[in-house]
């Protein structure tokens, strides 16, 4: 079946295995590689993305179902080639190691700020507690967390 | 394979009427894992997403009803006068599961470690079914749960989503894991007292073949209540010994079975635990005052 999505702003159509995940859509249809496969049952949060505005694991979504709908990647934080200021807290508090968590703990970080610019401790890890890292042992994403809440709230 | 993709209940029902072999998908949190391990192969899908009125909720005659389509990070958001199936909900999961996964989809898939279904089971809940031919119908949860991953769930019928009669009084969700996150209980428990009808009611999740009531200690501790006058007056303490024995009780009620995420000595141990603090809980949320 021929599947038509809106990745980060721009209509894409390719033809897809009925039973194909979002996520497979975008890595092997798209070319988007940002978001990673590693679980596929919806437990590590690496291909997380947006749905019409909802962070959801793409590995758990029908590619069929996004069928006219509008997803965002981690590959939409980025602007004129610069890192967005989530990406650029990460690198600066050694928040990745490996970095094959890293795009799915960024797009859930912005999903956190964008509802909740100044989270608590307690928030930022519930909301994200459905993302895995093996290397970090997440100390220093949390302090990612608030860094880039910290700049991104001063607005720079 | 072929996915089905209706905009509204009545194309929905229409489709799920010509091919009855079609697995109906929404939040895909159980059907996708399948379908990515290659241990699913339907047919055909129905992506039922789309249909809006699955995703609605409404009060009426004193009865809550609610979608098969609605998310736990919907409900979270905006049931706050339902506690334990708030409870229940935020502990589904994570933030994307919240998101996407539905109250149909733990109807459906009729595991006994669905978070929400100990609650449906407390409220004493029916499960409203639909199909082209019959219309709609509805049964009591028990009705519909017929045993693991069963459901009475007929071919041509979708879930519409779940009825319970609103009751005043406390109550709680609690369940066991080895995490906050992403944790298929161990062992869940829902107990809510009903002022109204002076009943405490108390399911099991995680413990039997499916969500289980326990009855006997619903009716000890009920009686204990009577008798020392608690029903009318929240300030009169409940023994320990008492609190001790609806623990043993809740516990005998529990028939579970050892895997790989415990043992059933250990669930029945977290069933007697559980039981304890959620009578104590909701106990002493009796006993505060209104105006809080």
């Amino acid at each position: 079946m021929v599947v038509r999505i809106k990745v980060n702003d721009d209509w894409r159509e390719a033809e897809a295995w009925p039973g194909a995940s979002l996520l497979t859509f975008l890595r092997d249809r798209l070319g988007l590689y940002g978001s990673k496969n590693a679980c596929e049952q919806g437990e590590c949060g690496s291909c997380s993305v947006w749905l019409d505005g909802t962070l959801v694991c793409s590995c758990l979504v029908l590619a069929a179902q996004a069928h006219e709908r509008e997803v965002r990647t981690v590959e939409g934080l980025m602007a004129d080639e610069r890192l967005h200021p989530i990406q650029e807290a990460f690198v600066e508090a050694g928040a990745v190691q490996c970095g094959f968590c890293t795009p799915g703990f960024v797009v859930a970080v912005a999903d956190l700020l964008e509802k909740d610019p100044r989270p608590s401790p307690a928030t930022m890890r519930e909301a994200l507690s459905g993302n895995l890292c093996r290397c970090t042992g997440y100390q220093k994403i949390l302090d990612a967390v608030s860094l880039a809440a910290s700049r991104m709230a001063d607005g720079k | 394979m072929e996915v089905l993709l209706p905009h509204s209940l009545d194309e929905a029902l229409t489709m799920k009427a010509e091919r009855p072999e079609a697995t109906p998908i929404a939040g895909g949190t159980d059907l996708m894992v399948d379908l990515n391990f290659g241990r699913r192969r339907p047919v055909a899908l129905i992506d039922l997403t789309r249909v809006t009125e699955l995703a609605s909720r409404r009060e009426e005659n004193g009865h809550v009803f609610l979608g098969s389509g609605l998310t736990y990070a919907t409900i979270v958001r905006e049931m706050p006068a339902f506690k334990p199936l708030v409870q229940a909900s935020r502990s589904v999961g994570s933030p994307q599961i919240r998101n996407r996964g539905t109250v149909g989809g733990n109807l459906g898939t009729a595991s006994p470690a669905g978070d929400a279904l100990p609650v449906l089971a407390a409220y004493d809940a029916e499960v409203v079914l639909g199909s082209r031919a019959h219309g709609e119908r509805s049964m009591p949860w028990h009705a519909f749960l017929t045993g693991p991953k069963k459901t009475a769930l007929a071919a041509d019928e979708l879930i519409l989503g779940v009825r319970w009669p609103r009751r005043r009084g406390s109550g709680s969700f609690s369940k066991i894991g080895t995490r906050n996150a992403m944790v298929i209980a161990v062992a869940g428990l829902c107990l809510v007292i009903d002022e109204e009808n002076g009943r405490v009611k108390v399911a099991l999740g995680s413990v039997g073949p499916t969500i289980l009531r326990a009855t006997d200690a619903e009716q000890q501790i009920a009686a204990a209540m009577a008798s020392s006058g608690a029903w009318q007056d929240p300030s009169i303490t409940i023994a320990d010994q008492v609190v001790d024995e609806f623990g043993e009780l809740v516990a005998a009620a529990a028939k579970p079975l050892d895997d790989v995420r415990g043992t059933a000595a250990y669930r029945r141990h977290g069933c007697r635990v559980l039981a304890r603090r959620a009578l104590s809980w909701a106990l002493n949320e009796r006993r505060l005052p209104a105006w809080l």
